[in-house]
C-alpha cells in the first residue's frame, strides 16, 4: 500500500535489488528463450522421457509423443498434428540433465545465459495445484487442504537444527532517554548466546518503508511504548525472555506528545496535503452540515503472529519471513546489516493473515543480526501481546467536515480538516495522507473543495498500512455527512447519493477524470440514455430488488443483541437500516513505479502429469490468504490451455512482485503472469515442447500516475477506482447500547469475477473488518500506552457478530486492467463501517460521530 | 507452547484428593491446574511462573456432580459445558452463566472450581452462586470445610482459600423458582463481562437472591434490592416502576470502576436495566407457571 508522496520515486521504488531486472533498462523486460530442461531432481525426477512412453500413456490431441505439445487456447480448434514425416527421425534425448546454458536452444533476445540458470530443480516446497480451474471458476485452492488439516507450515512453525530463539526487549515508556544499557546480567545466564543493542547494528541504524526513520534498535531514546531496545538469542524462547528481563536499561522518562492535533500545531507531522478546487468560501449553499468525526485506532489482528527464521550461510543469510513484500523487506534489511543485497536471500514463510500489518519490518533485521552474530539459525516469534506492540495500526483520525448543498441536495462545496495520527515513525503515513486527501469527498461530484490533511508525528504507537489505507477514515466522515445532508433535506439516503454520484467524464476533487468503465452489457440499460454512465448510480440502483429482511417472529437469544448474554428477549430492541458507499484507489498511486514480475516455464511433465505440459510459475507475490496462488494457476490454465500448474516458492530469486496490498495483486501479478503466459504461448506456436521447455519472464506495469500537486492536490494520482455499497440492517438494544448486525447486503463492482469463491471471501472478510471498526475494534491508549494488547480486550467480530451476507457482484469492466478486473479486497472494508453506523443512528436517533460505537455512547455517555 | 514454559518446574499428578492435599501441604508453592484456561494464559503472558503445578485432571472425585436432594454438589473439576448441558433444569441461573463463558473450547476445558479459585470479579459463575446461596467445599490435610459463597470472595482475585487448601466442590441449592442471568459484553459471544447480574426467585419463601459481576472488587449481592416489596397478593400490580426501583437498588449496590471494557457509569446503568429486566422475567415466569 505505500504510495510515496514525493514527486520523485524514492530509491526503493526504482526497480528492486541488484538481482531484479532493472525495469528502466528493460522497459518490457521480455526475456524469452528456450530454457534448458530442468534438472532431473525433485518432484519431477521420474520424468525421464517424453517420447514413446508418453505416447503409450495417452491418446487425444494434446498428449502423447505423436502430437506436438502446442498451445490450444480454449475454444480454438487444435492445431493439425504434424505428419509422421515431420517428426524427428532420431530418438529424442530424454528430458534429463540440463544442457549447459551456452548450448541452449537459440535465444530470442540474447539473454539466455542470464536467464537459463533459473531453470533448475523444482524445490520440495513448490506447490502443485489440482489440475483444473480457469479464470472465472473456483477451483479448490492449492493451499486449502494443508490449511484445513493443520499441516500448512506457517512462519511460526519453522524449525532448523541448532536453532536459537530470539527475543526483543521493548521500551515500557512512550518517550524516554536511554542513559545506559547493561547487558551483562543477561549475558551471564547460561544458554544466552548474544545480547545486542543499537551499538551492534552492523550497518545503517534506521529503516522504513518510505522514509528510513525507524531505528533498528533504540539509539539513545525511545519514542513509543514497545520500541525495540535490545535483542537476545538463547537456547530456548523462555530463556531468551528471561534474559531480556535482566537487561538493565536506565531510562529517563520524558513527557510524551500524545495529542495529534497539538503535534500538527507544533509542526510535528510527516505530511501535509491540501486539495484545492473551485472556491468553496464564496459558493452558495442552501443547507450546510458541519460535524466533527473521530475514528479509533484499529488493528489488523492477523491470527499468525510475527515470526521468522534467519539462517546464516557462508557470508550471507537466508531469511524465512512472512511478509507482504519480499523485495521491499530486502531493500530495508540489507543496508542495516551492512550486507550487499545479493548476499541475502528471502524465502516466503507461511503467512497467517496480513491486512497491512506485514508491510513494515518486524523480526527481520533483529533475527538476522542475531544469526550473523552467533553463526546459528535464529528464530523469532512474537506472542500476542508483543504482536500488538510490534506492528503498525490503522491511523486514528479526527476530522472536521463541512458540506454545503443546494436545496435539491446537490453538493455545492466540501471543506475538510483531517488529522491522522501517524505515531512515532513514518511507516506509510505519507501515502495514507495522500489517500485521505484525494478521496476525502468520496465518489461524489463537487465543484468546490478545500481539504487539508495531515499525518501527525506523536509518541503514540506507529500507524501505517491497514486494509483501506487512509480511505477508511474519510469514508466514515463523508458518508456520515451525506446522511446528515439527507436528514436536513428530508431525502432518502440512496437518493442523495444518486443525485451526487460521479459519472464517466466527471472529475474527482484532484481533477482526475472518471474513466476506465465499460458498463456490463448484461445489465439493464439506463432509461436516461443521455446521462453519462455513472458507476455509482449503477450500484445504488441494484438495491431496488434487494429488500430489507423482515424481522423474524420467534428468535433465539443468539439472534438478538447481546447474544448468549441473555440481555434481551426483545426488550428495548429497535431496528435500523443504513447505507454506506466507499471509493478506493487500487494499486499504488502518486507516481509510484508499481510493477510485478512473473516467470512462466512450460515443459512436458512426467507420468505424474500424464505426460502433459506443466506450467511452472515463479513470482515473489505474497499469498496472504486472499487466494492469489490459486488465481495464478487459473490464469496459466486459461492462457496456456494446460491443466497442470506448479507454483515455485515465492522468493527473491525472481524480480519484485510488489506488495500484496492496495487490492493490487490480481491486477499486477495477475497481469504479469498473464503476460508471461501469453509470451510462452506465442513461442509455443513455433516450437515443440518435446524439444525443451519454453520460458518467459514479464514485468507488468499499470498505467502511469502522477504525484499530487503539493499546493493544490491536483493530479491524476490514482490508477483505478473501485466502488462498494453496503446496506446494513441492525437491531439495537437501545437501553443497553448493544448492537446486533442482522444483515449486510453488499453491491460491489469488481470489473470481472476471476474466482467467485475467493471474491466472496474477500467481500465477507473486508465487510467483517469494517463491522469490527464500527462496533468493537479499537486499540485503546492512555498517555501513549496500549491498554488492551490481547484478544481478551481487543475484540474482533465472531461468527455471531457477523451476519450472513447477500452479495450482488457487478462487472463493469476496466479496459485498462487484465481481464477487465477491478481490485476487490479493500472496498468492502470502507463502506461497511458507515453503513452500520448509519443503521445504528436510524435505530437510536443519535448523531454518532465516533467509531467504534460503544455501548456507553448509546446510553450514558454520548460523545456527540 | 513448550518453548514458553519455564525452564524447569515440578509437575505433580495425584490420583486422589487425599494425595492432592498432602502434596499441597508438602509443596505449598504448587499451583493447582485443571482446565488451565486461566493459569496457562497467565503463564503465556508471563504474569506468573509457577515453580510447581498440581494437575487435578487425574482426580475422578472432582469430575462429576451429584444430586443431593435439595442441592446439587458439583465437583470442582466439572467443566462449564457439562453444567450447561446437564444442569439447566435444576440450576438454570448457573447453566445460563456457564453458557456465556468464552468459546466452546474454553467451556469444555474450564471448570467451575477454576472460576472460584481465580476469584476474578468478572468470573461468570459467581453471580448465580451468590444469588442461590451456594457453599464452597474446601479440603486440606486438616479435613473439609464449607465456606458460604458470600464469605468466599475477599478482594480482586483473592478468596478465602488458604495455602494448602483445594476446592473440591460447590454445593448449589436447586432452583425453587425462576432464575435469570444476564451478561453485558461488547461482543455478542466470547466476551469478558462488562457487567453481569443473576437473580433467583423463590415463590414459596417469597425471597429474591441477587448476584452482581464485574462491577466491584469482588462479586457482590444487592441486599437492598432483595428487600424490595413485591405484590405477592396481587401479582398483576407488578409494574415497570417497581422493576425500575429494583434496578436502581441493584445499581446502587455496585462499586464499579472505569476500565478498558467499560465505564463505571455505564456499568451502573446497564446493571439497572438488566436487573429490571431480570425481575420482570422471573415475576412473569413465576406467575405463568403458578397462576393464582
Amino acid at each position: 500500500m505505500p504510495e510515496p508522496a514525493t514527486p520523485t520515486p524514492p530509491p526503493w521504488a526504482a526497480g528492486g535489488v541488484g538481482h531484479t531486472p532493472a525495469p528502466a533498462a528493460r522497459p518490457d523486460a521480455a526475456h524469452e528463450h528456450a530454457a534448458p530442461p530442468a534438472a532431473d531432481t525433485g518432484p519431477r525426477s521420474s520424468a525421464t522421457g517424453a517420447g514413446p512412453r508418453n505416447a503409450a500413456a495417452h491418446s487425444g490431441p494434446r498428449s502423447g509423443a505423436d502430437a506436438p505439445h502446442r498451445p490450444q487456447p480454449p475454444g480454438e480448434p487444435a492445431a493439425a498434428p504434424r505428419t509422421g514425416a515431420e517428426l524427428p527421425q532420431e530418438p529424442r534425448p530424454p528430458i534429463g540433465p540440463p544442457s549447459p546454458p551456452a548450448s541452449a536452444a537459440p535465444t530470442l533476445d540474447g539473454e539466455a545465459a542470464y536467464r537459463t540458470r533459473t531453470s533448475a530443480a523444482v524445490p520440495a516446497n513448490a506447490v502443485t495445484a489440482r489440475p483444473d480451474g480457469t479464470v472465472g471458476q473456483s477451483p479448490i485452492r492449492p493451499d486449502a487442504e494443508a490449511k484445513v488439516n493443520g499441516t500448512f507450515d506457517y512462519a511460526s512453525d519453522l524449525a532448523f537444527d541448532g536453532m536459537l530463539w530470539g527475543h526483543t526487549l521493548r521500551s515500557p515508556h512512550p518517550r524516554a532517554l536511554i542513559r545506559s544499557i547493561d547487558t551483562g546480567p543477561a549475558l551471564a545466564l547460561p544458554g544466552v548466546a548474544a545480547v545486542l543493542t543499537a551499538a551492534d547494528v552492523p550497518g545503517k541504524l534506521h529503516y522504513g518503508l518510505i522514509e528510513a526513520d525507524q531505528p533498528v534498535l533504540a539509539p539513545g531514546e525511545v519514542n513509543y511504548q514497545g520500541e525495540p531496545v535490545a535483542i537476545v538469542a538463547a537456547e530456548t524462547l523462555d530463556l531468551a525472555r528471561r534474559a531480556a528481563e535482566r537487561i538493565a536499561v536506565d531510562y529517563e522518562p520524558l513527557e510524551p506528545q500524545c495529542d495529534p492535533s497539538e503535534a500538527v500545531e507544533a509542526g510535528a507531522y510527516f505530511r501535509y496535503q491540501p486539495v484545492r478546487v473551485g472556491d468553496p468560501d464564496t459558493a452558495e449553499a442552501a443547507v450546510v452540515v458541519t460535524r466533527e468525526y473521530e475514528v479509533g485506532m484499529q488493528d489488523q489482528a492477523p491470527l499468525g503472529p510475527e515470526s521468522g527464521v534467519a539462517v546464516p550461510t557462508g557470508g550471507g543469510l537466508v531469511l524465512h519471513v512472512a511478509t507482504q513484500w519480499l523485495h521491499s523487506d530486502l531493500e530495508q534489511i540489507a543496508p542495516c546489516l551492512g550486507l550487499e543485497p545479493e548476499r541475502i536471500h528471502l524465502e516466503m514463510a507461511g503467512i497467517g493473515g496480513a491486512f497491512g500489518a506485514r508491510e513494515d519490518l518486524s523480526v527481520q533485521i533483529h533475527m538476522a543480526m542475531l544469526a550473523l552474530r552467533t553463526g546459528r539459525p535464529v528464530k523469532m516469534m512474537y506472542d500476542r501481546a508483543e504482536s500488538f506492540l510490534g506492528h503498525v495500526h490503522r491511523h486514528p483520525a479526527r476530522m472536521r467536515y463541512e458540506h454545503g448543498a443546494d436545496a435539491d441536495g446537490h453538493l455545492v462545496y466540501v471543506k475538510a480538516h483531517i488529522v491522522l495520527d501517524g505515531g512515532a515513525y513514518a511507516s506509510t503515513t505519507e501515502a495514507v495522507v495522500g489517500n485521505a486527501a484525494s478521496l476525502a469527498v468520496g465518489p461524489y461530484r463537487v465543484e468546490h473543495a478545500s481539504i487539508d490533511a495531515w499525518g501527525a508525528r506523536t509518541n503514540n504507537p506507529p500507524c501505517g498500512a491497514m486494509r483501506g489505507f487512509g480511505a477508511v477514515q474519510t469514508c466514515f466522515a463523508y458518508e456520515s455527512q451525506m446522511d446528515a445532508l439527507a436528514d436536513a433535506l428530508d431525502l432518502d439516503p440512496l437518493e442523495i447519493r444518486r443525485r451526487n454520484a460521479i459519472a464517466r467524464g466527471d472529475q474527482l476533487i484532484t481533477g482526475q477524470v472518471i474513466d476506465a468503465y465499460e458498463p456490463d452489457p448484461a445489465a439493464p440499460a439506463d432509461p436516461d440514455r443521455a446521462r453519462p454512465f455513472s458507476p455509482l448510480a449503477d450500484l445504488l440502483d441494484r438495491f431496488t430488488d434487494l429488500p430489507v429482511p423482515p424481522v423474524p417472529a420467534d428468535r433465539d437469544i443468539v439472534e438478538l443483541p447481546g447474544g448468549t448474554g441473555n440481555t434481551t428477549h426483545g426488550e428495548g430492541v429497535r431496528r435500523g437500516v443504513g447505507y454506506g458507499v466507499g471509493l478506493k484507489n487500487i494499486c499504488y498511486s502518486e507516481g509510484f513505479d508499481d510493477y510485478s514480475t512473473a516467470r512462466v516455464r512450460l515443459e512436458l511433465g512426467g507420468p505424474e502429469h500424464d505426460g502433459e505440459p506443466v506450467a511452472y510459475i515463479h513470482t515473489a507475490a505474497a499469498e496472504v490468504g486472499q487466494g492469489h496462488w490459486n488465481l495464478q494457476t487459473q490464469i496459466a490454465r486459461t492462457e496456456l490451455g494446460v491443466r497442470h500448474v506448479v507454483l515455485l516458492p515465492n522468493d527473491t530469486k525472481i524480480g519484485s512482485a510488489g506488495s500484496s496490498s492496495a487490492s493490487r495483486q490480481s491486477y499486477m501479478t495477475g497481469g504479469a503472469v498473464k503476460a508471461a503466459c501469453e509470451a510462452v504461448r506465442d513461442l509455443w506456436q513455433d516450437r515443440d515442447l518435446a524439444d525443451g521447455p519454453i520460458e518467459a519472464t514479464r514485468v507488468f506495469r499499470h498505467r502511469a500516475t502522477k504525484p499530487m500537486d503539493p499546493v493544490t492536490g491536483q493530479g491524476d494520482s490514482h490508477v483505478q477506482l473501485a466502488l462498494c455499497v453496503h446496506r446494513a440492517t441492525v437491531d439495537v438494544d437501545v437501553e443497553l447500547g448493544l448492537v446486533k448486525v442482522v444483515d449486510l447486503t453488499c453491491v460491489q463492482d469488481v470489473g470481472k469475477i476471476l474466482n467467485p469463491v475467493a471474491l466472496e471471501g474477500q467481500i465477507h472478510g473486508g465487510t467483517a473488518q469494517g463491522l469490527g471498526l464500527a462496533v468493537m475494534e479499537e486499540i485503546v491508549t492512555d498517555g501513549g500506552r496500549v491498554k488492551n494488547a490481547s484478544f481478551t480486550d481487543y475484540l474482533i467480530p465472531t461468527i455471531l457478530d457477523m451476519p450472513p451476507m447477500r452479495l450482488r457482484i457487478v462487472e463493469n469492466a476496466d479496459p485498462e486492467a487484465p481481464y477487465g478486473l477491478r481490485g476487490a479486497g479493500e472496498p468492502p472494508t470502507l463502506s461497511s463501517t458507515p453503513a452500520i453506523v448509519a443503521a445504528i443512528r436510524d435505530a437510536t436517533g443519535l448523531p454518532l460521530t465516533r467509531v467504534p460505537v460503544r455501548p456507553e455512547h448509546l446510553t450514558v455517555r454520548r460523545p456527540s | 507452547m513448550t518453548a514458553a514454559a519455564p525452564a524447569r518446574f515440578d509437575f505433580h499428578r495425584p490420583a486422589a484428593v487425599a494425595e492432592a492435599v498432602r502434596l499441597l501441604a508438602e509443596h505449598p508453592e504448587a499451583v493447582p491446574v485443571a482446565g488451565g484456561t486461566d493459569l496457562m494464559v497467565a503463564v503465556n503472558y508471563r504474569l506468573t511462573r509457577p515453580e510447581a503445578m498440581l494437575d487435578l485432571t487425574g482426580l475422578d472425585e472432582l469430575r462429576d456432580w451429584t444430586d443431593e436432594g435439595d442441592t446439587v454438589r458439583i465437583g470442582s473439576g466439572v467443566p462449564y459445558a457439562r453444567i450447561t448441558a446437564e444442569l439447566a433444569a435444576v440450576l438454570p441461573g448457573l447453566a445460563a452463566a456457564a453458557r456465556t463463558v468464552g468459546s466452546p473450547q474454553i467451556r469444555s476445558r474450564g471448570t467451575i472450581g477454576g472460576n472460584l479459585a481465580t476469584a476474578s470479579p468478572a468470573g461468570d459463575a459467581h453471580p448465580p452462586l451468590l444469588a442461590t446461596g451456594a457453599s464452597v467445599e474446601i479440603a486440606s490435610t486438616e479435613g473439609v470445610r464449607h465456606v458460604p459463597i458470600g464469605e468466599f470472595y475477599l478482594g480482586p482475585k483473592r478468596s478465602a482459600l488458604r495455602p494448602g487448601e483445594l476446592i473440591t466442590a460447590v454445593t448449589v441449592p436447586k432452583a425453587a423458582g425462576p432464575q435469570q442471568f444476564l451478561k453485558v459484553g461488547t461482543r455478542n459471544a466470547m466476551v469478558i463481562a462488562v457487567c453481569s447480574f443473576a437473580l433467583a426467585l423463590d415463590p414459596e419463601t417469597r425471597r429474591l437472591g441477587t448476584g452482581i459481576g464485574s462491577a466491584g472488587p469482588v462479586p457482590l449481592t444487592a441486599p437492598d434490592a432483595e428487600a424490595v416489596e413485591l405484590p405477592w397478593s396481587d401479582p398483576g400490580r407488578f409494574d415497570d416502576a417497581l422493576a425500575d426501583e429494583f434496578g436502581r437498588r441493584v445499581a446502587a449496590a455496585a462499586r464499579p470502576i472505569d476500565d478498558v471494557r467499560g465505564t463505571a457509569d455505564y456499568r451502573r446503568h446497564a446493571l439497572a436495566v438488566c436487573a429490571a429486566r431480570a425481575l420482570r422475567r422471573v415475576w412473569t415466569a413465576a406467575h405463568e407457571r403458578n397462576p393464582r
